[in-house]
């Protein structure tokens, strides 16, 4: 780093604002050449507003953009892209049926007069791909690669534009370890090439391993900027939230010795994009069971099953002592069996509907007066809920999707909690949403307990299994392979597990 | 539970969201009334250039009751359309349940209103019955509507063909529909130019699925299964009962609306209804729906309906050419949907 020349990128008093939220409230942040530098901030901290008007997907309301000392108009992605600028946004921009290479040259095809040149397109490609030092499946379209190689044909396609300044949105949230290391050693390798890139995460404890400078963002403000050895995470999760946040996980209140089982289910076979085998468990009113294990074991597949979002193809699932025959998502939703979902996006929620839509729609025959929809007693429900679960709306009629991350994950949750259910599946809560909501939805989940719930929380994040769980199972191969209770649960006998070393 | 934020940084969050909830509906205050300015403006432009031939009683009614078979299928075109499918067959349900409709009343040895709702339950059955093959391949094998529908609009009028030889069939009890094809309502009083049934009807259809789309849970699961399948299917929604009901309620109205125009003929042609599809297609479209799905109002549509038929009728008034017409009312479909896109944009900066 050469402090004495211009910044490779400066922004400077960048507002913009949304209907009834300032977004941006003047945010300056600049960018030296070959630096990771680190941006993080809780959800509607404007992280993504500020890097999507970085890469030219939205334009600022006032404030100044700097490349090199020299002032510049983005106003669009093209734009942007001339500039040496690379957007890696966390769901990936990929041309699914199209292949390794047609992907990385998308847009920037050499032609042959009126033809593409489909010669020089592989060289350029497998040029950009040695100057990485990786090895991809060349011909296989997108959809069939894994989450990391679809990352690595992203950071190439940066690369074949030229890209100077790559900006990467929770690159590692769908990660496995090995993986993390091995996009660390490319970013080293491709800093000391004097490519600079804006890092947003959420995990913090990656930050020391990669970053050079961070950078807190908080409602709107660029809080403050300093090196990575001078900001410990304790002041990193105290500047994001404003204050200090004590403990990371409530404690659990003990599983009383007689409580009975809640959610019991044996022999259970799916055909999910894992298959399911032989699952077996059974979880007590008031316990958390937690699901671990690498991408890819089948977590999911088993929680979707048990909700009938796949359809079993064999095995018993009680819930209270009550045999369920789980058909579809219906049966179990009747049987009180709420999956929490692993995608909000996808999955959760409707975004084009309001707060109250959502909050409603799996409990909706409860609302009928007649042939018709109680709205004021929707709306007061969900006001109930907004209020509970200090979810971030100006109203219980604005669309799901102005709301950010964190908030959306409590409509998502909302919707579970008005029914009455006994068994919830938790899959990835907190995925993806900022420290203060995370604390939030731990705390409901203890809240949970107290009631009489048993939960099932599938989750990537190893201390999060390890705090929120009175057992946990690890999954590999899409069935369990061992069972930990809570005090001999190690990170290590886990990962152990998980990865196969030891069986 | 913690709240992420300080207490104050809330409070000016919220305040800042009251503010620009008033301040959106102020403006939409000022738009509505602009609006209606302007509409007023326009007609009274027209009525004295049409010498104020728009604006009789007997105009107005006539729109109406010309907008009404295609406003009817464009209610039922609105719920398919609000679970991003779409239903080309309408046209040609039109022309077999109007040969239908000539039949069954023919075979029955008794006229009257006996003739009257016996054929026409019979009629909507079929529609309902046409909607049901429209949707079973889509939700049981995922086929695109845009296919299943298609179809069923060469097999519908291709039966309808057959079914009639080729020939319009004479309703022989015509005088148990003639109520309905020409009759009007209160018709009695001076100056008064009465409302015709058909338009009674389309009031009621559309109020109806109005109701039924903005106020009862079924229309929620339709709006919901538009705007995103996977999280209505895990929602506990049966999206496929939501999905095939979609296709029934559109094949009953287009049923409803070859009712009315087999009554107003007097007979049931298998030529009915050609290009009638597009025609309602063009007035949900116009109504503000969207064909992604998951947005659309019924009273849109209607809107959508009245809007084209006011402007062919003001362009028969001041004898507009009937090619032009076409080149207008594709600019104005056109024009509709780029005013909404602009609208969406606006609304999210």
């Amino acid at each position: 780093m050469n402090p004495a020349s211009a910044p490779l990128l400066r922004m400077l008093d960048i507002v913009k604002t949304f209907p009834g939220v300032r977004a941006l409230d003047g945010v300056s942040f600049d960018v030296i050449a070959g630096e990771v530098h680190a941006l993080v901030g809780e959800n509607g901290a404007g992280k993504s507003t500020l890097m999507k008007i970085l890469a030219g997907a939205q334009p600022a309301d006032s404030g100044e953009i700097a490349i090199e000392g020299r002032v510049v108009r983005i106003d669009g992605p093209k734009a942007a892209e001339r500039l040496g600028i690379g957007m890696i946004y966390q769901e990936f921009n990929l041309v699914p049926d199209l292949g390794v290479i047609e992907n990385i040259m998308l847009g920037v095809e050499p032609r042959h007069g009126l033809f593409l040149d489909r010669g020089a397109a592989a060289a350029d490609a497998a040029r950009v791909l040695g100057e990485l030092g990786i090895a991809l499946p060349l011909d296989r379209p997108a959809r069939r690669l894994s989450v990391a190689q679809q990352q690595l044909v992203e950071i190439a396609k940066c690369l074949a534009r030229k890209a100077r300044l790559i900006v990467m949105d929770e690159p590692t949230a769908a990660l496995t370890d090995r993986e993390t290391d091995a996009l660390f050693t490319l970013i080293r390798t491709l800093k000391v090439q004097g490519v600079a890139f804006v890092y947003i995460s959420h995990r913090l404890e990656e930050l020391p391993h990669i970053a050079d400078r961070v950078t807190v963002l908080r409602d709107g403000k660029a809080i403050e900027t300093r090196p990575i050895a001078a900001m410990p995470q304790e002041d990193v999760i105290r500047l994001m939230v404003g204050r200090a946040l004590e403990n990371h996980f409530p404690d659990l209140p003990p599983v009383a010795a007689d409580a009975p089982v809640v959610l019991h289910v044996s022999g259970l076979w799916a055909d999910g994009t894992v298959p399911v085998r032989d699952i077996a468990l059974d979880v007590h009113a008031g316990e958390i069971v937690g699901l671990a294990g690498l991408v890819g074991a089948g977590r999911t597949d088993i929680v979707r099953a048990i909700a009938g979002a796949d359809i079993p193809l064999r095995g018993e699932v009680a819930v209270d002592g009550t045999r369920v025959v789980v058909r579809s998502p219906a049966d179990a939703i009747a049987a009180g069996i709420a999956l929490i979902t692993e995608d909000r996006k996808a999955q959760g929620l409707v975004l084009g509907m309001t707060v109250r839509e959502n909050t409603t729609l799996a409990h909706l025959d409860a609302f009928e007066r007649g042939p018709f929809i109680d709205r004021p007693a929707e709306t007061a429900t969900t006001n109930a809920e907004i209020a509970e679960l200090h979810i971030r709306t100006p109203s219980s009629e604005q669309l799901v999707r102005n709301l950010s991350g964190g908030n959306q994950q409590k409509v998502v949750l909302a919707k579970w909690l008005i029914g009455h259910a006994r068994a919830f599946l938790f899959d990835e809560p907190t995925r993806g949403i900022d420290v203060g909501a995370k604390a939030e939805i731990y705390g409901l989940m203890v809240e949970l307990l107290r009631q009489g719930a048993a939960i099932v929380m599938v989750s990537s994040e190893l201390p999060e299994v390890l705090g929120m769980s009175h057992r946990v199972l690890v999954v590999r191969g899409g069935t369990i392979q061992a069972e930990f209770a809570r005090g001999e649960a190690t990170p290590q006998k886990v990962i152990a597990v998980a990865a196969g070393v030891a069986a | 539970m913690a709240d992420a934020k300080p207490a104050e940084v809330k409070a000016v969050m919220d305040a800042r969201a009251g503010e620009a909830v008033t301040k959106k509906r102020r403006n939409a205050m000022y738009r509505t009334a602009a609006l209606s300015a302007g509409f007023v403006v326009v007609v009274l432009i027209v009525n004295v250039l049409a010498n104020g031939n728009f604006l009789e009683p007997g105009n107005i009614t006539n729109i109406l009751r010309q907008i009404s078979v295609n406003a009817i299928m464009a209610v039922g075109q609105t719920f398919v359309i609000i679970t991003a499918g779409i239903d080309l067959s309408v046209g040609s349900l039109i022309a077999l349940t109007s040969v239908v409709m000539a039949q069954v009343s023919n075979a029955l040895p008794f006229g009257g209103p006996g003739n009257f709702v016996v054929t026409v339950i019979a009629v909507v059955a079929v529609g309902c019955l046409a909607g049901f093959v429209n949707a079973l391949p889509v939700v049981r094998l995922g086929l695109p509507p845009f296919i299943t529908t298609l179809a069923m609009m060469q097999v519908a009028r291709g039966l309808a063909f057959i079914m009639a030889h080729g020939q319009p069939i004479p309703l022989q009890a015509s005088a148990a529909f003639d109520w309905l094809g020409t009759g009007y309502l209160l018709s009695g009083i001076p100056g008064f130019p009465g409302i015709p049934y058909a338009v009674l009807v389309m009031a009621l259809v559309a109020v109806v699925f109005s109701i039924v789309l903005g106020r009862t849970v079924y229309g929620r699961y339709v709006l919901a299964l538009g705007g995103n399948e996977e999280a209505a299917r895990l929602a506990g929604i049966n999206t496929a009962r939501v999905k095939t009901l979609v296709y029934v309620i559109s094949g009953a109205c287009a049923a409803i609306a070859g009712v009315l125009l087999t009554a107003r003929f007097a007979s049931g042609a298998p030529q009915n209804g050609t290009g009638y599809e597009l025609q309602a297609i063009a007035a949900v479209v116009v109504g503000g729906t969207s064909l992604m799905g998951g947005r659309g109002s019924i009273v849109g549509t209607f809107f959508g309906a009245l809007l084209i038929g006011v402007l062919y009728n003001v362009m028969n008034l001041l004898h507009v050419e009937s090619y032009t017409q076409l080149i207008v009312l594709g600019v104005v479909i056109l024009l509709a949907v780029v005013l909404d896109e602009l609208r969406k944009r606006y609304l999210r900066r």
